[in-house]
């Protein structure tokens, strides 16, 4: 008998808390199996941020701080800073990395922090309930956008890649999703090349994950998946935004 | 003997935590703090330290507990409104039990105030200043050679107690020139086995973290770091007696004001009135002992801090007569029909 299909080294015995049919649990599956296949488990340092990942730190068996809302990149540049041999990774939700912690991602990116950031983007405040996000779309029903996102009062999303793309220091950007098996692998390539970058002192890399949260949404999870593939996608396209090395490794 | 070197106050605070063994600073332009930014945006990169311009203050408080929590000796510094949006980080700080120094050279406020020296954050730093249960401990210099040795002791406490030391100076601690001796006794490194380090696979991972979900834990939590502020309130309660034995009044000021209040009790003395002065170095823990003890032979109490009257609730609180005793309750509610 041969062992076909395990659990990350990565990953701890700990019962997920996601709901059911969320996808936060893939991609916490993907970091770890990327960490796993980069050996760097022990050297890895991550920074948990404030929504439904919060407790991210019961998950994998890295070291771990929890950084407060939208602060991550803050507190990964102290860690990194501290200890440049030390791999450390960002963990946000949307309402976090774009909303609260704007300011801090931009100017990470900026600096060229030499850190990994794990973006997942479902369009709405999981942890809360439900409530309109920076990332939700137009029209969009939440708790707090009753009758669908207004644009003409609140004006639209925000689109992390494609607002990172014009800032010179980011090294990395790609947009990915988790909602079939296709874009699963592409988005663990990603992911796996955002940490090489950091292990290679490229700099800044930034992995948008479109996620679902079929709870909030008020759907099934694989209704979720379509609404995803359906509207999600269109609006946040996916694909590369900025690698500052292709060229490099055309060569 | 040690060689003494004229120095600004902002400056003295720098080369002491370099001194101390900092190698990590972050911060934000305002006044009256830049220098310490300045002086460590001139020296860190000499010395293989860090100095990083963040782009806001509350950037600044978040590296400052990146570095932290992987058990580096860290400090950031700023004035009055910069440190009300420190106060968040500062909040986490105490809540993942992490030690940091850091530095308030308060200006005037409420708002954008003004940039002249002023006493008016001593409420924000000694009671709080973020949400949630929990103390900082508050140092409060008189003099260019107390901006550095304090901050020296100031990293030694942090390290000791895991938690926030602050240095809580004032535009004119910060600007004025005097001598100083910055001899700083070798750097004693303090085991922490609990800092983010990478696990190398040998051993748990290690968590920094505030949140805890389960209401008996936080109260435990909470619990816990409240024995520990008993035991630095025995144990690390600073404070100058001036003339304090045969006082009949008694002067009560900290920082600067201390300076400037010395000379008038110095004066009043040569006019023949028994006055003496208590300084608080340490702000909190508040010395209540030697101020209880003061009560028992002083008739006056004069507080003298420049802003509006903070520093006085904890002088009023020390000195009795505010807080009644369970028998004055007693017999209040005796005396109003309460049956025996």
């Amino acid at each position: 008998m041969s062992v076909v299909f395990e659990k990350p080294k990565s990953l701890t015995d700990a019962t997920l808390h996601y709901c059911p049919g969320c996808t936060h649990g893939i991609i916490h599956r993907l970091v770890a199996e990327v960490i796993d296949e980069l050996g760097i488990e022990g050297d890895t340092i991550g920074v948990a941020s404030v929504g439904c990942s919060v407790m991210a730190y019961n998950y994998f068996t890295c070291d771990f701080v929890q950084a407060a809302h939208g602060r991550a990149p803050a507190v990964a540049t102290g860690v990194k800073r501290s200890d440049p041999s030390k791999i450390v990774f960002t963990y946000q939700g949307d309402g976090d990395l774009a909303a609260i912690g704007t300011a801090e991602t931009v100017h990470a990116a900026a600096r060229r922090e030499n850190i990994t950031v794990i973006f997942v983007n479902n369009a709405i405040y999981g942890m809360t309930g439900g409530q309109m996000a920076p990332t939700t779309l137009p029209g969009q029903v939440t708790q707090t956008s009753p009758y669908g996102r207004d644009v003409n009062t609140v004006g639209y999303p925000v689109k992390v890649c494609e607002l990172l793309s014009n800032v010179d220091g980011a090294a990395y950007l790609e947009r990915v999703a988790v909602n079939n098996v296709k874009n699963v692998k592409n988005a663990k390539k990603a992911i796996k090349k955002a940490f090489k970058n950091q292990i290679e002192g490229k700099g800044f890399s930034l992995v948008e994950v479109i996620s679902t949260c079929p709870t909030n949404w008020g759907m099934t999870p694989q209704k979720a998946l379509d609404w995803a593939e359906e509207n999600m996608i269109p609006y946040y396209p996916l694909g590369v935004y900025k690698d500052i090395y292709a060229k490099e490794e055309e060569k | 003997m040690s060689d003494k070197v004229l120095m600004k106050g902002n400056e003295a605070i720098a080369e002491a935590a370099i001194r101390a063994g900092c190698r990590h600073y972050f911060g934000y332009p305002i006044t009256p703090q830049t220098e310490v930014a300045a002086y460590m945006s001139k020296r860190m990169p000499k010395i293989g330290g860090t100095f990083l311009q963040a782009e806001s203050e509350i950037a600044a408080i978040n590296m400052v507990i990146g570095v932290s929590s992987t058990g580096k000796r860290v400090m950031t510094s700023s004035s009055s409104p910069g440190v009300s949006l420190k106060s968040e980080g500062i909040s986490y700080l105490a809540g993942c039990d992490l030690p940091a120094l850091v530095v308030n050279v308060q200006r005037g406020g409420p708002g954008l105030g003004g940039i002249q020296p002023s006493q008016s954050d001593y409420w924000q730093s000694t009671k709080g200043g973020g949400h949630g249960d929990y103390h900082n401990i508050v140092l409060a210099p008189a003099s260019v050679q107390e901006m550095a040795s304090l901050t020296v002791k100031g990293f030694e406490l942090a390290d000791k107690y895991r938690m926030v030391a602050m240095i809580l100076a004032d535009g004119t601690m910060g600007q004025m020139m005097e001598p100083v001796s910055l001899d700083v006794a070798e750097v004693t490194p303090v085991e922490k086995p609990w800092a983010l380090t990478g696990t190398k696979c040998e051993r748990e991972h290690n968590i920094v973290n505030s949140l805890y979900l389960k209401p008996e834990e936080l109260e435990i939590k909470n619990f816990e770091r409240y024995q520990k502020y008993k035991t630095i309130e025995e144990n690390e309660t600073m404070y100058e007696e001036y003339l304090m034995e045969d006082a009949e009044v008694c002067v009560v000021a900290f920082g600067i004001t201390a300076r400037v209040a010395k000379n008038a009790v110095n004066e009043a003395r040569k006019r023949g009135v028994k006055v003496g002065m208590i300084r608080p170095i340490t702000l909190w823990p508040f010395p209540t002992k030697p101020l209880k003890a003061a009560a028992e032979k002083c008739k006056r109490f004069i507080t003298v801090e420049m802003n509006m009257g903070q520093m006085i609730d904890d002088v009023r609180l020390a000195i009795g007569g505010m807080i009644p005793t369970p028998e004055d309750v007693l017999s209040a509610i005796m005396s109003n029909g309460g049956a025996e």
